[in-house]
């Protein structure tokens, strides 16, 4: 399908700025969503960094009007790299009262504010629970107010297509996207082809209306004399390359997809909806053409037992889940460590404890998966720290899980996991294989030792249907060797032993540990998973003033990268950042006997930059040129 | 592919069961296997006297009959008395955890068309913590074999009463008698729509093993529940279904097509007043054979239903083969759908779906 597009050009000033952070916000059913994702869309594919942090409520339509409804999308874009959606506002964009009243603490001061005047009438603000309107608030003269009849003015914009109040109605957050378009100085192109693509062959009455409402809201804003000037933020100097927009959980089944491609194995993927792992299950099924079988399971448990019966098969299997799911999925992760069978569990952790909140993050299943099974019953356990990272993790992950023949985890969280941010193309023809094999048929009389090692201490990948090497598994202590059932206390010793050292041999498959900024010095902020972002941007910027802070984001979470230790004992203070009371902090300490301080935040909300960079100013002195350190002189860990 | 192709025979009318001819489809001929390619190097470990050694040399037995090589045959099991089966075969085998056998070999069977898979399971394991699975697997028809040793009681927890546990029944976790209804297997399966539903005695050999070719034969899940005495813990609990005194009264064993008739003198009838079924005596009712209810393994849900509801003190409990129908099976749908997918729109390249959409060059 082909349409015709012609773009305007603004006539009025434009001013050049390196970055803009706006949230868009409004009602859960205002199709904020779409329109962030439209906006970081185009933004990508003007060239501008981008990192984006959607933020909506668990119910699916919460009562309308109402604060507990209100559903947000915040992008940052930029001429030069940026790691998190950003912490202040530049603009706002305010559906009605009860978006305004929960988002306005975000704006800066002097920061644009625009809102749809036409839902702030009484019965708007009784669902907000405000007695007054807080347009009429003194507080308003803070910031640059701009009030838009968005309602009327979309229903004027597309009354020649006949459509119903409700139906027009649907358009104005297309007309707010045009009005921000405008503002920003963003092609409307892609989003046209997406409204087209979207609506244009079921109801393409649909697809009309909501082109003109765009194009209404973009002439809006070249109109009023309210906005005296766009800004335009130009192509950020990004490695040279081929780039799309990528978010976490797409990421994460892509990089499904490359591991498959590399091991040269079909995925067997099991799920139950939960979120907000619920998008990698989506996104998987569009790749049956892959070889990808996907399995909706009756529950957690059957989901993470059926990939256990398809690693027995020889597949590449693979579940997803959640926190509570994870919780359910234990027992048959610890039968998954004692077959010693290669398989992935991915985790995209929320706000716990119990159902706690499902639709934010946080990062407080680092012990669950280190610890949450019974017995000794270690796994290899990689971070995400970005929702582009998503893709190189599960790729590791499952080279371990061949490799070593044991299931591993992989921890994302909600930020990551609906986050986006640019991601630079890779060439297939360039990827290395990862090596899954199977013994052949048995050639000799020799008993087949299903539970012999290799020199990581993997055991056999002997698969059904192969000649002669019949063989069971089983939850049971297996005798070493044989696989047979054995209660025999040197035995389980030796067994319990060699499940940790092949653990610990995951180490040797993986880089060190990096350090950003100096090698020693006064502070380091040690930080894992969705925290990179602001971490490393908080320690850019103290660096900047001189301090003495470097930053290392550990990926490797189980075991930790080998130099680790030594990385630590050349710093004199530790700070680590944690979405959580303090969980790395405790396995750190105990690790490596360093007296780490915690910055720790449950929220469901990510660090802003401002709250590490306070911590880290707390913590270390601010002076021209850094002094060089000495190493520390005892050994720890 | 399948490794078994039953084919139903013309009925003889000289026997009372349906016949099957059981195919190996194999691309070279293989030598004749005997239960001793089955039998494991393990020690048993079952108590002296359990009904599930008759179990295992009835299943050692039929084996090489149903022809699927050792290497391509596979037992799940979950935990329990029961589950240590796979142990004492010589196949590949799963001893996986409490209840989620049905689970594990669902991820096994969907991926692994070439193989035969039997699922063992208890009354424990599969209808209490298990329950969730076993009916999943019975209404998707997952192409498994799935056999429950029902001993109405946990035997390897050392005697507590279990779901099919009689009301009032005395264990070690019930010293005043159990509160709870039991749960009738059977039921479950019918209300769970499944496509194949069997009953059988371990101590009935012939029967037994009769019951569990008939459902290697069947496509789709095959579900038998086995009358299995736990002789230290809940002795005696099917001594009725079980003793050649008193079995021929109490069970009714069912014949495809045939009337529904028991008794030592094979002189009692089942017949249906309405929708329920009753017991008559064909010497004195006057009732013809002709007029009692007909056994037909593919009848409608409903006559299955009857067969489970049937329970002693009132009817003899039916053992035989209660409904064999047939339905697409789950595994075959979903490899259906990934052929289909392939086919229509050919196999994936990475390259290009990673280059799909809005993308931009940084020079």
């Amino acid at each position: 399908m082909s349409i015709e597009i012609t773009l305007p050009q603004t006539t009025k000033p434009v001013q050049n700025v390196s970055g803009i952070t706006v949230r868009l916000c409004g009602d859960s059913g205002d199709g904020m969503q779409l329109l962030g994702t439209q906006l970081t869309n185009t933004s990508a594919l003007i060239g501008n960094d981008i990192a984006t942090f959607p933020d909506f409520p668990a119910e699916i339509r919460a009562p309308r009007g109402t604060r507990a409804g209100v559903s947000g999308f915040q992008v940052q874009f930029a001429s030069h790299e940026v790691h998190t959606a950003g912490d202040t506002l530049d603009a706002l964009v305010a559906m009605n009262p009860a978006a305004l009243v929960t988002n306005l603490a975000d704006l800066r001061k002097g920061g644009l504010l625009i809102v749809n005047e036409d839902s702030f009438e009484d019965k708007d603000l009784k669902l907000a629970k405000l007695k007054t309107s807080p347009l009429e608030d003194p507080s308003m003269e803070n910031y640059r107010l701009v009030k838009v009849a968005m309602t009327r003015l979309t229903k004027e914009a597309v009354a020649e297509f006949g459509m119903g109040m409700k139906e027009a109605d649907r358009c104005k957050n297309f007309f707010a996207m045009g009005l921000v378009y405008w503002l920003y100085g963003r092609g409307m192109e892609a989003t046209l082809r997406f409204i087209h693509g979207k609506f244009g062959a079921g109801s393409p009455t649909v697809a009309k209306a909501n082109e003109k409402a765009l194009q209404a809201g973009w002439s809006f804003g070249e109109t009023i004399e309210a906005l005296g000037h766009s800004y335009q933020v130009d192509a950020a100097d990004l490695p040279p390359g081929h780039y799309r927009n990528m978010m976490g959980n797409q990421a994460m089944a892509w990089g499904l997809l490359a591991a498959s491609h590399r091991s040269k194995k079909d995925i067997f993927y099991a799920s139950y909806p939960i979120t907000p792992a619920s998008d990698i299950l989506h996104e998987m099924v569009k790749f049956k053409n892959y070889g990808v079988v996907t399995f909706q399971a009756e529950d957690e448990i059957a989901a993470v037992c059926s990939a256990i019966g398809a690693a027995y098969g020889g597949q590449m299997a693979v579940t997803t889940s959640s926190g509570p799911g994870i919780a359910l999925k234990g027992e048959a992760m610890g039968l998954a460590v004692m077959l010693e069978l290669p398989m992935v569990i991915i985790n995209v952790q929320r706000g716990g404890p119990s159902t706690g909140l499902p639709t934010k993050t946080e990062q407080s299943d680092l012990m669950q998966a280190m610890f949450g099974r019974n017995g000794e019953a270690p796994m290899p356990i990689i971070a995400a720290q970005s929702p582009g990272d998503c893709f190189n993790v599960i790729q590791e992950a499952w080279m371990l899980a061949t490799q070593l023949m044991c299931p591993v985890i992989v921890l994302s969280d909600g930020y990551i996991a609906n986050g986006s941010e640019p991601w630079a193309i890779p060439d297939v023809s360039r990827m290395t294989p990862i090596k899954a094999e199977h013994p052949g048929p048995k050639t000799d009389d020799n008993p087949f030792l299903p539970y012999s090692r290799n020199e990581l201490l993997a055991r056999p990948w002997a698969i059904p249907g192969t000649e002669g090497l019949m063989h069971r598994v089983g939850g049971l202590e297996k005798e070493d060797g044989t696989g047979n059932i054995s209660y025999d206390p040197e035995n389980h010793q030796k067994m319990v032993n060699i499940r940790a050292q092949k653990v610990e041999n995951a180490a040797k498959l993986l880089p060190p540990q990096q350090v950003v900024g100096p090698e020693s010095g006064e502070l380091l902020v040690l930080s894992w998973g969705g925290t990179y972002g602001s971490c490393l941007t908080a320690v850019q910027r103290a660096q900047r003033d001189g301090r003495s802070v470097s930053h290392a984001h550990v990926r490797y979470m189980n075991p930790l990268p080998s130099n680790l230790g030594e990385i630590l004992s050349r710093f004199d203070k530790v700070l680590m950042p944690e979405l959580n009371l303090g969980q790395f902090r405790m396995l750190v300490r105990s690790k490596y006997l360093v007296d780490a301080i915690g910055l720790n935040k449950v929220k469901g909300k990510p660090f802003t930059v401002g709250e590490v960079y306070e911590k880290i100013c707390e913590l270390s002195e601010a002076s021209s040129a850094p002094a060089a350190r000495p190493h520390v002189a005892f050994k720890v860990g | 592919m399948n490794w078994i192709r039953p084919t139903e025979l013309p009925h003889d009318p000289n026997t009372t069961q349906r016949n099957f001819r059981i195919e190996l489809i194999m691309s070279t001929a293989l030598p004749v296997l005997t239960s001793n390619d089955f039998t494991s190097d393990q020690d048993i470990r079952w108590c002296p006297g359990c009904g599930d050694y008759a179990i295992l040399a009835q299943m050692k037995k039929v084996l090489p009959e149903i022809g699927v090589p050792p290497e391509k045959t596979v037992f799940i099991s979950g935990i329990g008395c029961s589950s240590r089966f796979p142990y004492y075969i010589n196949s590949y085998g799963v001893h996986s955890i409490h209840g989620r056998a049905p689970a594990v070999a669902t991820g096994l069977r969907v991926t692994r068309p070439d193989l035969s898979v039997w699922v063992i399971t208890g009354d424990g394991d599969a209808l209490s913590i298990g329950g969730n699975h076993f009916i999943h697997c019975l209404r998707r028809n997952l192409d498994v074999n799935v056999v429950l040793f029902n001993n109405r009681i946990y035997g390897l927890t050392k005697g507590q009463y279990s779901p099919t546990s009689v009301t009032g029944q005395v264990t070690k976790s019930t010293p005043m008698g159990a509160v709870d209804h039991p749960l009738n297997p059977m039921m479950v399966a019918v209300g769970a729509e499944a496509t194949f539903i069997a009953r059988s005695v371990d101590s009935n050999i012939k029967h037994l093993g009769y019951t569990l070719k008939r459902a290697a034969a069947h496509k789709g899940t095959s579900f038998v529940e086995v009358y299995q005495n736990c002789n230290v813990f809940n002795d005696g609990a099917w001594a009725y279904a079980q003793d050649k005194a008193t079995r021929e009264d109490m069970t009714l064993e069912l014949e495809h097509g045939k009337p529904m008739i028991f008794g030592k003198d094979r002189d009692k009838g089942i017949r249906l007043n309405g929708l329920t079924p009753e017991v008559v005596d064909l010497n004195t009712s006057g009732v013809k054979e002709d007029d009692l209810l007909f056994h037909d393994e593919c009848g409608d849900a409903m006559h299955a239903f009857l067969l489970a509801r049937m329970r002693r003190p009132d009817f003899p409990e039916p053992i035989g083969v209660f409904r064999d129908i047939q339905r697409e099976t789950f595994d075959e749908a979903m490899r259906y759908q990934v052929q289909a997918a392939v086919e229509k729109r050919g196999r994936g390249d990475l390259q290009k779906l990673f280059s799909s959409g809005d993308t931009w060059k940084v020079a």
